[in-house]
């Protein structure tokens, strides 16, 4: 491995990460829990397919192969998707989606907050635009949480209950292998272990709020950054790659 | 403070409307204007809602990420223009959540367009250019309508609209000039939305119940038939532009009224769509019940979160 | 629980042009945080607004339409508060 081929591996992830989120989040659209709600988690999907349009085209530009965004984000194979499993997890009910949208939303900051000081100069600048929408969601899904928890006896159950089920899936947003090594040398990638004790102290301090439990002992599930992913995935790929899978080279 | 009777208030308030002057919410006015506003206003708000549902079946389709972005964006619009006329007919006394709550009985009525399935790509495009430019085209004139909250409404709805209308035609565009597959999409999702949209104008004239009182009272400023010709006029030419052919054997221009005269409407189908029956009707209000029912639990959170909150503030 | 809706709130928004908060709207919020957070997303989608101001509806009090003679009527007989009731002379500018 190279560092083009890394940083072509690393761009990958923080993308695919928006792309699936971003993805999951635009189902809620017309199905939302209130009209303002509808209209706050589209801005996010919005956000999220503007992060992903933006890293996926620099992904394509580091990769050199003369790809577009759009072939990266429609035309990969499944296991070649980069994303963490957290974000590809289904929609379930509003509040396993800001338990998912929280977790993550925790993570993203401090990773953007990182990556606004890498030596790359483009992951630099899109990560300082990214940072600004990534602090507005993540007030959102705290305050949802902190709403949810400390609201009524059944949505305190049903939000400890999406934590409880989402938990396993966040230790590996801090994952780090070879590629990471490779960046953290010439100061282009975030140090994501130095990141995750912030990470769980914030997430501690919003669940404290929200009078609900962190989840112990919990087995942590890991193999999306590699390319392992969970069964939801490979639906949601046949619906986003429709299009391009049943009409072939044609421009839209 | 004045004592009037009834009919002096009446003619004070017709006065104030041909003086083109706006009626607000704590002005006096005719029950009956209160009420066909609530009823105007509230259907043209549940066909945001409900428009909302045919294209965001399309937004984890869309063929790529700008088209995708795009819809979502559009699609939110209409969120926001439900909300903002919602909130006009709260203005009159409506509830915004009883109004809903008869949308999602089944009771309320919305445009019929949306009962309509979107089964291709092509649907965004279609919509996107001939629905929302219906829309356009009845909403224009609602900008100067007498009520204030109404006219204030619309002048953001409309701000908005302007986009929808270029995407959509932006869509069918590059499908009329892509490849030989694309471009039967474009003319299929033509030959099935033509004559719905036509019918979003409503009845004809002389069989629309409503017509001339709400001219008088400027909550209406054009006949259905009147709009109906404008938008076939400016949709013809823009078909002819992009080689997709309207389907209407009868279609033809007549120099004489320098205006298309167009084929004979199905009114039966509109009746049959309009009174539950077209292909997506129960689909539309079980979506937007589920919505409703599944947030309940998500409202009644913040509304008691809202409560504790207050109540640790003032101690 | 309580079935209720959320209380209407009343938004207002300056934009960038330095000119005052203006009344754009109103939406429903189940407190005052969300009501900003929801007219920020509802209100201001195209860049509208820099700042905004939420005030619940229920709150407001508004002049009776049935006293506009008495409240308004007087000012329209005070013409000397407007700068065009002066005559200036053609030469003179900047005035
Ligand atoms: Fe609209
Ligand atoms: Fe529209």
């Amino acid at each position: 491995m190279n560092r083009e081929q890394a940083l072509f591996e690393y761009t990958l992830r923080i993308a695919d990460d928006s792309l699936i989120l971003g993805h999951r989040v635009s189902e809620w659209c017309g199905h939302g829990p209130i009209l303002e709600e509808d209209i706050a988690m589209t801005n996010i999907a919005l956000d999220l397919v503007g992060q992903a349009t933006n890293f996926l085209e620099y992904a394509a530009k580091v990769d050199g192969k003369g790809k577009t965004a759009d072939d990266l984000a429609f035309l990969r194979y499944d296991r070649d998707y980069r994303n963490a499993l957290l974000v590809e997890q289904k929609n379930g009910h509003f509040g396993d989606t800001m338990a998912r949208q929280f977790f993550f939303d925790v993570f993203r900051k401090l990773f953007f907050e990182g990556l606004t000081k890498s030596t790359d100069e483009t992951l630099a600048a899109i990560a300082e635009k990214s940072l600004k929408e990534t602090k507005y969601h993540l007030k959102h899904s705290s305050e949802w949480v902190i709403r949810l928890g400390d609201g009524t006896e059944e949505s305190h159950q049903k939000i400890q209950e999406s934590i409880n089920n989402l938990w396993r899936f966040t230790e590996e947003l801090f994952f780090s292998n070879d590629v990471d090594t490779m960046l953290l040398e010439s100061g282009i990638a975030v140090d994501l272990n130095a990141l995750y004790p912030l990470w769980k102290s914030q997430v501690a301090h919003v669940l404290a709020e929200a009078t609900l439990e962190i989840p112990s002992g919990t087995f942590q599930q890991k193999g999306g950054r590699t390319g392992f992913h969970s069964e939801h995935l490979g639906y949601l790929l046949a619906e986003m790659q429709y299009m391009q899978r049943a009409y072939p080279g044609m421009e839209w | 403070m004045k004592n009037l009777s009834l009919e002096e208030k009446e003619r004070e308030f017709q006065a104030k409307i041909d003086a083109d002057q706006k009626i607000e919410p704590n002005d006096w006015m005719p029950d009956e204007y209160r009420k066909t506003l609530i009823r105007q206003i509230s259907q043209h708000a549940h066909s945001e809602i409900v428009g909302m549902l045919p294209e965001g079946n399309w937004i984890t389709r869309a063929p790529n990420l700008r088209r995708k972005a795009v819809l979502l964006a559009k699609v939110q619009d209409e969120a926001g223009h439900g909300l903002y006329l919602y909130s006009a007919a709260e203005t009159l006394g409506s509830d915004r959540e009883k109004t809903i709550d008869d949308l999602n009985a089944g009771i309320a009525k919305y445009s019929s367009i949306f009962n309509y399935p979107t089964v291709t790509w092509a649907d965004m495009g279609t919509i996107g250019w001939l629905v929302d430019g219906a829309a356009i085209m009845n909403q224009v004139p609602l900008c100067r309508c007498s009520y204030g909250p109404y006219a204030r409404a619309m002048v953001r709805v409309c701000k908005e609209e302007s986009f929808h209308q270029r995407q959509g035609f932006e869509i069918v565009m590059k499908l009329a000039q892509g490849t030989p597959e694309q471009k039967a999409l474009a003319q299929e999702s033509l030959n099935r939305w033509w004559w719905p949209a036509l019918m979003m104008f409503g009845p004809n004239d002389a069989n629309s119940k409503h017509t001339a009182q709400s001219m008088k009272w400027k909550i209406k400023r054009e006949t259905n038939d009147e709009l109906r010709q404008k938008f076939v006029d400016i949709t013809v030419p823009q078909a002819e532009m992009i080689g997709l052919t309207i389907p209407d054997a009868d279609l033809k221009w007549n120099e004489e009224r320098q205006s298309y005269d167009f084929g004979a409407i199905n009114w039966d189908e509109f009746m049959n769509v309009v009174q539950g029956n077209g292909p997506c009707n129960k689909e539309r209000i079980a979506a937007r019940r589920e919505a409703k029912e599944n947030g309940l639990w998500v409202r009644e959170a913040a509304n008691a979160f809202a409560e504790k909150r207050k109540a640790r503030q003032a101690s | 629980m309580s079935n209720k809706e959320w209380p209407l709130w009343e938004v207002f928004i300056r934009s960038k042009q330095g000119l005052s908060h203006k009344h754009v709207g109103s939406l429903r919020a189940a407190d005052a945080e969300m009501a900003i957070d929801n007219a920020r997303d509802v209100y201001t989608r195209r860049s509208e607004g820099i700042s905004i101001w939420v005030v619940e509806s229920k709150l407001v009090t508004a002049s009776d339409p049935r006293e506009a003679d008495a409240l308004f009527d007087p000012a329209d007989s005070k013409v000397y508060r407007h700068p065009t009731f002066y005559d200036v002379p053609d030469g003179i500018s900047h005035m």
